[in-house]
């Protein structure tokens, strides 16, 4: 049916590795090879997002990378992000406005702000607007998101001036 | 004991009703550790691919699986007659809906295919991926046969009969008649009418549908994780058609990826999954991909309303007149019926408004597509965008602003309770205070000067309003009248553990909305212990009170008020004891933070820990025949109304190129009145997403079709939905009217914003292109339709689908002096 590959790669700093399929989705490795949950599979076509996590330190849709060709890649997913602490002060401010409902989405769009305040630490809200744009919610209607977001920018951005 | 709790005195203990908190279980979220039900791996679990129609209507004549079969891992094929034998077939009808029929629907068809996309056969396989390796091999051999496709010839003579034992394709037919319609619209000074279409569009839950049925051939028991609003309803469904006890069957709902009514329904495929797993004994899943998602979740909406309004020359409406016309697939669908949504058009149009004389009717036809059901405010959105768009027109035909014409019409605050000419019950609304309270948000005067002054720079922005009102808590007359087993009251247990902690289960159910939130805060209050100390259980049938779910904005007002029931029940068992304990009347202490006190002091006299471990460890140290029950449950049920009717009014800002027809949207405002308001942040939240989806049906969202019955929406990148650089930012106010039927006085909140949304885009649009004399009442209003209305494409578009004979749009401005050409026809008297 389909070809196997041996692939050994760095997935929220542990060092793992699988023979896969080669028709093997990176949101499903990390779903069904792996049992990381947090990341889902929403369109599995690249337009919904819910699958964004970052390979080598930039962000991609899970459902568009093959895990076969991500041998000697560093992987990290939100549960990663969330051991690490590295996105607490944005968790906590979609937690404190509400800017997850059903959660579904989330993982994700947490991924894709965290990128954004990465490459842009003072965006605008259309700026936070666009960059997100990529990333589909059905619940919010994206305000509470666009809130949160901006939120954490300001508040890392006065801790930065001060 | 039973004083009513008033939020809005800030000094009382545990006030946590009415308070903006975030939701307890929004970390796990926020983390990537929720449990969704694709999440849920058991052992010898299986997974199923179904085998899809290409046709819209076909007859099966053989279903081949061998070679499907060869491949390995693939396991079992099933097709319809081998589930038929372990499942009951179900007709989706509602006797009080007045002959109203349907077809028996199976798990998957025994004869014929009757949309493109239905179900045929399933394969069962090790793996998703090898099931839809197995499934892309099974053969099947069609005999096409001629579909009914177009909901305006469901009921030709040439058209083909979909269930020939049912005669013709009429699902269902009302008129709902009040007063002297036709005496007022010959009466009339003005009368204006236009023909509305609300594109058929559907929910895409981000979370697909989603179930995972595990039978367990010892003990006889069938567990079903599954992605449902109604788990009580599933248990009861599953075990009536498959023939079991429903003791035998229970429904666990863990967290829920979005369901806005879509995962509310009996779906062929899911009960084609717990059948499975029933023959085969072990854990079966299936997660639908989003290519069948689009063809076989429910779709909705997809009407066309022929309405007019007659008026005075006072600017008074005298009568609506309207004919609504649906086509909902070739099923109704179970239990709730596909008849609902037409029902609730001809049930609320109009419905803000004072006026005497009222017709409406609806006829709902079957089609070869895919079947529409109730989806986030049912026929609300439709009525809405009929009414404004009839009141926006009236308004213009007597040369007065939109804002005075509602004014001059709305119901009067004050005027309740009262009966809408429609038959519909108002306990009482707010329109005129929800109007001002707008009005105070956007300056309607500077945004008309900006309106202007923009035209002159051939810059064309455009403000809409639209009055809206929102069914909510639901009585049996919505469905248990009808004969569905669809519970309309509900339950909570509140119970305090040995560690003075509080546990809430209760039969809402949890999709996003927050619902264990607003538990926790009302139980918190309720029973007198800090937020922290109270845990909320949802969504499993083996724990929780029997109750309805979470449906129509009924879990707040429901499942609310039975947790503050329940909650102060507690209160009363626990302070009973204390009384014995402490040797104290029981009405002079109080349960205060987690600490009994005495109630005038406030003075603390022992912890509630203390109380429940003598209870629980200790009970020997107590009065012999003192009740100590610690765990109570209560029921709620509305009893003076059918529905709790909330109102709103929305407005719009938005920006139209008429050059390319593209639509920027600028400003969104709400005001809503859902009564009592137990958490704002929360009721915030359900009305921007509520308006967001609202405006995706209004600009983007649409399920077309070929004329053959062919679905042409395959993926997200066919089927546009509302992304967030779009998206305008979205402002809401209150107003607090509570209701009366209960203790708590709330409402629902979350189909509101959708209910106004299309109505206020397709005004501000029409505002907009006010100068062109264009108009678009086709939803979804894309840059081709509003560039048809301006008249600089063809229109694609069948005549029944526009307004009256299109004028050209002028070559220039028109003069101030000269009135824009109406697309609309419009009688004078004189």
């Amino acid at each position: 049916m389909s070809t196997e590959i041996d692939i050994s790669l760095t997935v929220n700093g542990e060092r793992v590795a699988r023979r896969v399929e080669a028709r093997r989705h990176l949101v499903d490795f990390l779903r069904l090879d792996l049992g990381l949950m947090g990341s889902h599979a929403g369109c599995e076509h690249g337009v919904c997002g819910a699958c964004t996590v970052r390979v080598d330190g930039k962000i991609v849709r899970g459902c568009l990378v093959l895990a076969a060709a991500l041998d000697g890649a560093r992987v990290e997913t939100i549960e990663g992000v969330s051991d690490s602490g590295e996105i607490r002060d944005l968790q906590d401010a979609f937690i404190a406005r509400n800017a997850a409902q059903c959660g579904y989405c989330t993982p994700g769009m947490l991924m894709a702000a965290a990128a954004l305040l990465e490459e842009s630490p003072r965006p605008s809200r259309a700026e936070i607007r666009a960059y997100i744009a990529g990333n589909y919610c059905r619940c919010t209607g994206y305000h509470a998101i666009v809130d949160a977001i901006a939120a954490t920018a300001a508040t890392r951005n006065g801790k930065a001036g001060s | 004991m039973n004083e009513i709790i008033d939020p809005r005195s800030v000094d009382r203990p545990n006030s946590y009703i009415g308070k903006s908190l975030p939701r307890p279980n929004a970390k796990k979220l926020v983390e990537g550790r929720g449990q969704f039900v694709d999440d849920v791996v058991l052992p010898r679990m299986v997974h199923v691919a179904l085998v899809r129609s290409p046709h819209a209507h076909a007859r099966i004549l053989k279903i081949n699986g061998s070679e499907a079969l060869e491949i390995p891992g693939a396991l079992r094929l099933f097709t319809g007659a081998d589930l038929a034998q372990h499942c009951d077939p179900w007709v989706a009808t509602l006797a009080h809906l007045k002959g109203m029929k349907s077809a028996p629907q199976l798990p998957l068809p025994l004869e014929r295919a009757t949309w493109a996309g239905e179900a045929v056969a399933a394969i069962v396989a090790e793996s998703r991926g090898v099931a839809e390796d197995a499934a892309a091999k099974v053969v099947v051999d069609y005999e096409p046969l001629g579909a009914a496709c177009d909901m305006e010839t469901a009921l030709d003579p040439a058209t083909p009969v979909i269930h020939p034992e049912l005669g013709d394709n009429l699902c269902f037919q009302r008129v709902n008649e009040s007063g002297k319609v036709d005496e007022a619209f010959a009466a009339a000074h003005k009368v204006v009418e236009a023909t509305f279409h609300s594109g058929r569009h559907t929910g895409v839950t981000l979370e697909p549908r989603s179930i995972l049925a595990d039978y367990n051939r010892a003990s006889g028991k069938l567990t079903v994780h599954h992605a449902t609003q109604a788990p009580h309803m599933m248990q009861g469904v599953f075990a009536k058609h498959m023939r079991m006890a429903e003791g035998d069957v229970r429904v666990i709902c863990t967290d829920i990826g979005g369901s806005y009514g879509i995962k509310v329904h009996v779906y062929p495929d899911e009960m084609a999954v717990a059948v499975i797993a029933k023959i085969m004994g072990r854990p079966v899943k299936f997660i639908a991909d989003r290519f069948e998602s689009f063809g076989s979740d429910i779709h909705a909406r997809d009407h066309r309303i022929k309405g007019r309004m007659a008026v005075e020359a006072d600017g008074r409406i005298t009568a609506i007149d309207i004919d609504d016309l649906t086509g909902i697939g070739p099923y109704s669908v179970y239990p709730r019926t596909s008849a609902v949504e037409g029902n609730q058009v001809v049930n609320l149009v109009g419905g803000p408004y004072d006026f005497a004389n009222f017709r409406a009717k609806t006829t709902v036809v079957l089609q070869n597509k895919t079947p529409t059901c109730q989806y986030r405010a049912v026929g609300h959105p439709i009525a809405t965008a009929v009414t404004e768009g009839l009141v926006d027109l009236a308004a213009e035909a007597l040369g007065l602003d939109p804002v005075e014409f509602r004014r001059r019409n709305l119901m009067r605050d004050g005027s309740y309770p009262r009966t809408s000419p429609a038959g519909m019950k108002f306990e009482g609304l707010s329109h005129d205070q929800s109007l001002e309270t707008l009005l105070g948000m956007i300056d309607y005067p500077g945004l008309r000067a900006e309106q202007a002054r923009l035209r002159e720079k051939g810059i064309h922005r455009g403000i809409g309003f639209a009055s809206f009102i929102e069914l909510t808590n639901p009585s049996p007359f919505m469905y248990g009248i009808g004969g569905a087993r669809i519970s309309a009251q509900d339950g909570c247990t509140v119970r305090i553990d040995p560690d003075g902690s509080v546990m809430a289960a209760t039969g809402v159910t949890e999709q996003g909305q927050g619902t264990e939130a607003i538990i926790r805060q009302i139980v918190a209050e309720a029973v007198g212990v800090t937020i922290d100390q109270v845990r909320v259980i949802t969504g499993d049938t083996l724990t929780t009170p029997y109750g309805g779910g979470t449906w129509a904005c009924r879990g707040a007002g429901i499942g609310g008020e039975s947790a503050l029931q329940a909650g102060m029940a507690v209160k009363e068992a626990a302070l009973k004891v204390a009384g014995a304990m402490l040797q104290a009347a029981p009405d002079t202490l109080d349960l205060v933070n987690g600490e009994i006190v005495e109630r005038k002091s406030g003075q603390s006299r022992m912890p509630l820990a203390e109380l429940s471990r003598i209870v629980y460890f200790r009970g020997d140290t107590l009065p012999p025949d003192l009740p100590r029950e610690l765990m109570q449950t209560r029921h709620f049920i509305t009893k003076e109304y059918p529905f709790a009717f909330t109102n709103g009014v929305q407005a719009c800002w938005l920006e139209v190129d008429v050059d390319t027809g593209m639509v920027q949207l600028l400003k969104h405002w709400c005001v809503e009145d859902c009564g009592r308001i137990i958490n704002p942040l929360l009721v915030d939240e359900q009305v921007r997403g509520g308006i967001v989806q609202g405006i995706g049906g209004a600009l983007y969202e649409h399920c077309t079709y070929s004329p053959e019955g062919q679905l042409l929406v395959g993926s997200m990148a066919d089927y546009l939905v509302p992304m967030a650089a779009e998206m305008p930012d979205i402002e809401v106010g209150h107003v607090e009217t509570p209701t009366k039927e209960s203790l708590l006085g709330a409402k629902g909140a979350g189909e509101a914003g959708t209910a106004g949304a299309p109505a206020v885009v397709m005004n501000a649009i029409n505002d907009a292109l006010k100068p062109f004399g264009a108009k678009v009442f086709a939803q979804p209003f894309t840059p081709e339709r509003i560039l048809a209305a301006l008249g600089k494409v063809p229109s694609r578009w069948p005549v029944e689908t526009q307004t009256k004979p299109r004028a050209a749009a002028p070559a220039a401005m028109p003069s101030p002096d000269k009135p824009p050409g109406l697309l609309t026809r419009m009688f004078g008297r004189h």
